[in-house]
């Protein structure tokens, strides 16, 4: 349709008119596709990112607008560093990031090598194995605590059936020790299919004529695997790590869901605890300081890491 | 990349294939067991759906998906007898099955919303991203390779920092709460990953196409319209895509700066509440409804899902 108006307009209108719509220069056609982009962007994300700049500074909260906003220096960055409950919170993340991604990487490289020997039928049980990342975090989470209930849920009754410990004993949800491991399960059973399907992608970049040759050497199937298989398929693995690590060390939703950071404060990761001190407590300034710390902490090991995965792949 | 490009010429042996499929089978059915349950939850009654030990033979109902819908306030079979005729099949079930509704549900108006905010969000960032993909893609753009990288960096901070300042952004333009709101935050989020999708896309679209088209006597618009447009369609399919489940799936922004009128599905369904406690078949229910739409796009889809589940980094 564009184009037939552009070539009436360009047939009906007098010479000069026609030659400066063709005429635009490609500099400003090229600003003219990329500006509205890069506009929304500065709006939604930099515009807001500077204000929590600045409100990091001040002691001011959101729910008393009206309150004189006192400078305050790096007073909320020096008091987040020296905060007891922050440093915990950063360690139950990283508890939560190390085992989600060893776990993932682990299953997930598994399943794909299987995949990859083409039994009758893998691509649709590849499909199906896919099906739970493509589901609201959110619902997954609420539909877990129906399942970790341990008078009535369908996860307790199984260790039961198995292992022969009372269901009523099976308190995923509410016992210390077991309520971080409720959220790694979910997570790995979500997220473990995205790990696969990139560790699959690796797979299948392997260039035949390299086992080819190491057929022809006679290299044992663990010789090839140990110097082919996993070697090649390393960039595509760590790439899985990186994604699946700046997810999860912003996980929100699931826990929100599952243990809403209890009991006690066990699973509270980095979010939980910026969700109750921004919305809950309103500690604006406060929060916006550990939101800024978080980001950085974020972009910082994402860059060292994709600086170690381009070390990888030049190899 | 599709999933099924042909490759092994080591053909692993017949045994080793069969052990193979039987871990991966078992696998996929373990891992659909829950959503299965889910499935099986929403047709059951809620003492069914909280019997010990769990029930698998059951008599289906459909109480839950009337529990989910109902607009009218916890009715008993005596109420609807005093309504006079049904109205409607929901009415009927009840009669029929003597059943007890806890009412009034929001769950229709909330899952409109996500379908309003999802495919409008998908469409302006899909639009956006086509533009700056094809303006990146094809022009010599001063500081290109900064530009795109400050574009993928936008997705790496929490959701929770970004919604503080949203938040307070919001509250001051009047736009918390509502439907645009939420379509300008999700494009903002989705029109990172398609700016890096399409330029993939459009990458690969011969720039001689064009180069022709212009010789023609099309203007640059033109050429665009007519030779890089139709060439990126399954490209342009694919990104909205997942543009859409990311809309459809968010939960935290929605659950920090929606409330009311426009909250979405996500952070509404975990709060249905039957009688005394949560009113399991009606979650459900809803979750079952709200996961079609993204299941039967998994099915159609999965040979995309690569590419855009790597952000366009793992490249053929």
């Amino acid at each position: 349709m564009l184009n037939r108006t552009a070539d009436n307009v360009a047939r009906a209108t007098p010479e000069p008119l026609a030659r400066r719509i063709r005429g635009i220069s490609d500099k400003g056609l090229a600003w003219l596709f990329i500006s509205p982009t890069i506009l929304l962007l500065l709006a939604i994300n930099i515009f807001p990112l500077f204000w929590a700049i600045y409100l990091s500074f001040t002691n001011y909260r959101a729910n008393r607008p009206n309150e004189v906003v006192k400078n305050l220096g790096l007073a909320n960055y020096r008091r987040i560093l020296g905060d007891q409950d922050i440093w915990i919170a950063m360690q139950t993340t990283a508890h939560f990031v190390f085992w989600t991604i060893l776990l993932q990487t682990v299953i997930g490289f598994t399943l794909a090598w299987l995949i990859d020997r083409k039994f009758r039928g893998h691509a649709f049980w590849t499909t199906i194995i896919l099906v739970p990342m493509m589901l609201s975090p959110a619902v997954v989470g609420n539909f877990w605590r129906f399942l970790y209930e341990p008078q009535i849920g369908l996860f307790a009754y199984a260790v039961s059936f198995v292992t022969g410990i009372p269901p009523t004993n099976v308190q995923m949800l509410s016992n210390v020790e077991l309520a971080p491991w409720a959220i790694i399960i979910v997570d790995t059973w979500m997220w473990t299919p995205y790990v696969m399907l990139i560790c699959l992608a690796g797979l299948r970049s392997i260039p035949e004529y390299i086992y080819e040759a190491a057929e022809v050497d006679r290299a044992s199937n663990w010789r090839q695997f140990w110097s082919i298989t996993l070697p090649m398929a390393l960039p595509f693995i760590m790439l899985a790590v990186l994604f699946r690590g700046i997810e999860n060390f912003k996980m929100f939703d699931m826990v929100n869901l599952l243990t809403g950071g209890g009991p006690g404060s066990t699973t509270e990761v980095a979010s939980i605890t910026l969700k109750r001190q921004a919305f809950e407590s309103w500690r604006t300034g406060y929060s916006s300081a550990f939101a800024i710390i978080l980001f950085v902490a974020v972009f910082g090991l994402a860059n060292i890491y994709v600086k170690a995965l381009n070390k990888v792949k030049q190899r | 990349m599709s999933l099924t490009t042909a490759h092994s010429v080591v053909a692993p042996s017949a045994n080793s294939k069969r052990i193979a499929g039987a871990i991966v089978v078992g696998y996929a059915l373990v891992s659909i067991v829950p959503l299965l349950w889910i499935f099986a939850t929403s047709f059951k009654t809620p003492p069914d759906s909280i019997a010990y030990p769990p029930k698998i033979v059951f008599q289906p109902s459909i109480e839950g998906y009337c529990n989910l819908f109902t607009t009218r306030t916890r009715q008993t079979p005596e109420y609807i007898n005093s309504l006079g005729p049904a109205t409607g099949f929901c009415d009927e079930t009840v009669r029929k099955r003597n059943m007890v509704i806890a009412g009034p549900s929001n769950f229709l108006p909330r899952f409109v919303n996500s379908l309003i905010i999802a495919f409008g969000s998908t469409f302006c960032a899909v639009f956006l991203g086509t533009l700056s993909a094809y303006g990146f893609s094809r022009f010599k753009v001063p500081l290109a390779d900064d530009l795109l990288f400050f574009i993928l960096s936008t997705r790496m901070m929490p959701p929770i920092a970004v919604a503080i300042p949203i938040y307070l952004m919001y509250r001051e333009l009047g736009l918390s709460d509502t439907a645009l709101g939420m379509i300008l935050l999700y494009t903002a989020v989705n029109v990172s990953l398609a700016v890096w999708l399409l330029k993939g896309f459009i990458d690969e679209i011969p720039r001689e196409y064009e180069e022709a088209a212009m010789i023609d006597g099309y203007t640059r618009l033109q050429a665009f319209w007519r030779t890089v447009l139709p060439q990126a369609t399954t490209g342009i399919a694919a990104t909205a895509i997942f543009c859409l489940i990311f809309a459809w799936n968010e939960y935290a922004f929605a659950a920090l700066l929606t409330s009311g009128t426009a909250q979405t599905a996500p952070p509404f369904i975990p709060t249905i509440i039957g009688e005394g406690g949560q009113d399991w078949p009606a979650v459900a229910a809803g979750t079952t409804i709200f996961l079609v739409p993204i299941l039967v796009f998994t099915i159609l889809l999965r040979k995309q899902l690569l590419r855009g589940i790597t952000f366009g980094a793992v490249r053929k």
